[in-house]
């Protein structure tokens, strides 16, 4: 069938769903009255986004009417149906969409003047009001919030109304200005870093945030250059793709070759916090890498994944630390490494040994008591005589390499380190999935009795996923000894278990390069459990904004941020077939198959 | 029937318990090369338990399991498939989100002759040319008929001596079970003995040579297919007649 719009028999998709969009209406109002309520328009209003337009705490509340109101407008187009031609009935829509999410937060400014509820409600106070109504009156507030909600509304179901690629450069321009202040530390850093400070300085409020010109330059940039650019890259890509497959492999390699050249010089270029901030991404990658075999490969849910970040850290610490309190040989660290895989690996295998007797909700749950006995050991006073309890060990010297020695007052060093260990952890899993092991970890995951049935030996598979990932935890540990100089048992709480499961997760299970991603995005901008990322002030609502990610992933974008290309056709396909089978369609009418 | 001396396959007055339960009850079976047998038997009848057990997934607590004159009852599953045994389980369960090609090689696990693993990958090719069409496809995508071809190929390429069928009717189209079961008598003439596990008595026995009635837990009937289908019992109880 030739589908054409001026096909008459086509059906178009009906019009406008108000009930929809009064429900979006609703769902705005609830959330900008939670976040008012979370504290994140007074907690993040110090940081400005366009110094002195803009701070990310009205960011905060201002993307609401947006977002719903694109959210709202979007159709799923079935098929043999064509899309609706969209009119101002949609703008409209969002209009109503953007009244409401205002309207929250103008009952709520009403609220809070005449009530006081502060006693359950921490950030019910006039510090919200005064900042909500503009520091000015009540009703001005009241009219402007109005205001900006409807015009912001309207802008987001004008998403789907103007043509696309107009859309598409509008976003372009937002996303970079936003883009480039909060990459803020970062870009100072590394401009600074090739002399031309002159340039953030005019782009960046002294007290962080753009200036309107920088923003304004910013915005102008991002309109030129795919201009410029046009679909040059593109064609490119298309003309890579169609190299035959041995000179494609050398184009490749070189482009891997360049950009682990410019990953190695990089560093040389940013100052003290880009590196930290850097070197902090790349542990967490290393154990993500790790957690990756075990969850993203193997299928085993392991939620005591920071026993083994704990373990390699504490016997890098016994090992090279002069104060380690029981037993103290003070190796280098480089000998010391490979005593501490040893034993990681060892710890791994004992874990995991009882451990992988279990089957899903029973394993996560015997995997997190794992987690907190082997930190509850570190801590205890029965073993205080080798890990000193809860004075943890001090003093751990850095690592003694022939040019200079990696510690932590020189970030970059660090961050030079873990570049080493994390291309040896991306090269393993890469080599590992690709394996015969690869392999048979997958068939675990789908289904461990087949599996079985098939000649794989379970009990040593899952095993070794266990000790790939307590090896690839145990660099982690390492490089974090010798990073920071002393550890406790307070650094491996259960939280960090959870949030490298969250970077897994969000990056895209099973996947490396997603991964790599989920650490950069969560660890590098949001930042780790005790590490700050790029937006500091974000620290008291990371976790609020961890588990909204996670559920919005959840159940937006099962495949993480960088889909597998694998996962994705399984994750998406699964749901219609599961709709398919339900209704018999799959296997009845196939009975032509079998002839 | 000219049966040679040493069975393939064997059962050695096997018990079997879950906890206390008492599964299997003195259990005696034989498989002879390149033969078609079925074990018939109702719910909770014991019939999972006994392909367990074959295959050492289960470890009987006296009585011996016996493979190619060698006593495995303690041996490993991959010990056996090793040396030619394969099930295709229930249900066909293929690793539904690995593609059929990675789901083929899978069923080839153990070995390490390359040429021998390609050879059969050209004979599944053969057998089922659909599967070749669909190679990389996502095996959970196939239709039910597809996924049963896929689930045989990944059984042929461990190049077994004996596969076991775990229901192979089961969560099939009538139609479906009537090609499904021309399969496996296509897969029989290659000289794979077959050991059917099966509800379906009628259709079971209309392909296999020998067969066994399995009910709580001990062989009650053992017979040939024309004999069995003859008994007025079996009649009564599985092939649905009253009286």
């Amino acid at each position: 069938m030739t589908a054409t719009s001026a096909n008459p028999s086509m059906v178009e998709t009906p019009g406008v769903a108000w009930r929809k969009q009064i429900r979006f209406a609703l769902i705005g109002a609830l959330s900008s009255v939670f976040i008012a309520l979370a504290g994140m328009p007074v907690g993040l209003d110090g940081r400005s986004i366009i110094q002195p337009v803009l701070s990310m705490g009205f960011l905060s509340l201002l993307w609401v009417p947006f977002v719903m109101a694109t959210l709202a407008g979007s159709e799923v187009v079935l098929e043999g149906m064509t899309a609706r031609t969209r009119d101002s009935r949609d703008l409209l829509a969002g209009g109503i969409i953007g009244l409401g999410s205002a309207g929250g937060l103008v009952l709520l400014m009403v609220l809070i003047q005449n009530f006081n509820l502060r006693d359950p409600l921490v950030n019910w106070s006039p510090q919200l009001l005064n900042l909500l109504s503009f520091n000015r009156s009540l009703g001005v507030g009241a009219l402007l919030w109005l205001l900006l909600g409807l015009i912001l509304g309207v802008l987001g179901a004008a998403m789907h109304v103007l043509p696309k690629k107009l859309c598409s450069r509008i976003r372009t321009v937002v996303l970079s200005v936003l883009a480039v202040s909060v990459l803020e530390t970062f870009l100072t850093d590394l401009l600074e870093g090739f002399g031309l400070e002159a340039l953030t300085d005019f782009v960046y409020y002294k007290r962080g945030g753009l200036e309107v010109g920088g923003a304004l330059l910013v915005a102008a940039l991002a309109l030129i250059i795919p201009l410029l650019v046009g679909t040059r890259i593109k064609d490119v890509k298309e003309q890579v793709v169609g190299l035959p497959a041995e000179e494609r492999k050398r184009v490749n390699l070189i482009l891997l070759a360049v950009s682990a050249a410019l990953l190695l010089v990089l560093p040389f270029f940013l100052g003290k916090i880009a590196n930290e901030l850097l070197a902090n991404v790349g542990l967490f990658v290393l154990l993500a890498l790790g957690l990756n075999v075990v969850v993203g490969l193997a299928g085993i849910l392991d939620l005591g994944y920071v026993a083994f970040f704990a373990v390699g850290g504490y016997t890098t610490a016994v090992l090279t630390s002069p104060n380690s309190p029981g037993f103290s040989p003070e190796l280098p660290w480089p000998i010391a490494l490979i005593v501490v895989v040893v034993i990681t690996g060892i710890v791994g295998l004992f874990i995991g040994a009882p451990v992988i007797r279990m089957r899903g909700d029973y394993l996560a749950i015997v995997t997190l008591g794992f987690g907190e006995i082997i930190r509850l050991l570190f801590l205890s006073d029965w073993l205080s005589g080798w890990f000193g309890g809860a004075q943890g060990i001090t003093n751990i010297p850095g690592v003694e390499v022939g040019i200079g020695t990696v510690k932590g007052t020189d970030p970059r060093s660090v961050f030079l380190l873990v570049l080493v260990f994390c291309a040896i952890a991306i090269y393993v899993s890469w080599r590992l999935e690709n394996s015969r092991l690869g392999r048979a970890w997958m068939a675990i995951r789908e289904d461990e009795d087949v599996a079985e049935a098939m000649g794989v030996n379970t009990t040593n598979t899952k095993l070794m996923a266990f000790v790939v990932g307590a090896v690839l935890a145990s660099f982690s540990g390492a490089i974090f000894s010798a990073k920071v100089g002393s550890i406790f048992p307070t650094s491996f709480l259960m939280l960090v278990s959870i949030i490298i499961l969250v970077v897994v997760i969000v990056g895209g299970m099973g996947n490396i390069a997603g991964v790599i991603v989920g650490a950069l995005v969560l660890i590098g901008v949001l930042g780790g459990p005790k590490q700050p990322g790029l937006l500091q002030e974000f620290s008291q609502f990371k976790l609020l904004i961890y588990g909204a990610l996670l559920v919005w992933m959840m159940l937006k974008r099962p495949e993480g941020l960088v889909p597998n290309v694998r996962r994705t056709r399984e994750l998406h396909q699964e749901e219609f077939l599961q709709d398919a089978w339900l209704k018999g369609e799959i296997d009845t009418d196939d009975q032509e198959d079998l002839q | 029937m000219n049966e040679p001396a040493v069975p393939l396959l064997e059962f050695r007055g096997v018990n079997t318990h879950y906890g206390a339960v008492h599964i299997l009850k003195d259990v005696d079976l034989e498989i002879f090369p390149g033969e078609l047998v079925c074990l018939l038997g109702g719910n909770a009848s014991g019939k999972s338990t006994t392909l367990k057990t074959l295959l050492g997934m289960v470890t009987p607590t006296t009585g011996e399991v016996v493979l190619d004159g060698e006593v495995v009852t303690h041996q490993s599953t991959s010990y056996r498939v090793e040396r030619g045994v394969t099930m295709v389980p229930e249900n066909r369960r293929l690793f539904k989100r690995l593609s059929v090609r990675e789901n083929l090689e899978l069923g080839a696990y153990l070995r390490t002759d390359r040429d021998g693993i390609t050879n059969d990958l050209e004979r599944i090719f053969e057998l089922f040319p659909r599967v070749k069409e669909r190679i990389n496809q996502k095996s959970g995508t196939l239709s039910g008929g597809e996924q049963q071809m896929v689930a045989m190929g990944r059984a042929l390429m461990s190049n077994p001596r004996v596969l076991l069928m775990d229901e192979p009717s089961m969560g099939l189209a009538p139609a479906l079970v009537q090609a499904n079961f021309e399969l496996i008598q296509q897969i029989h003439e290659e000289g794979v003995a077959i050991f059917v596990v099966e509800q379906n008595a009628n259709m079971a026995l209309s392909i296999a040579d020998r067969g066994w009635v399995l009910q709580t837990g001990r062989v009650v009937l053992d017979d040939s297919a024309e004999a069995l289908l003859a008994n007025p019992d079996l009649r009564a109880s599985y092939l649905g007649e009253a009286g």
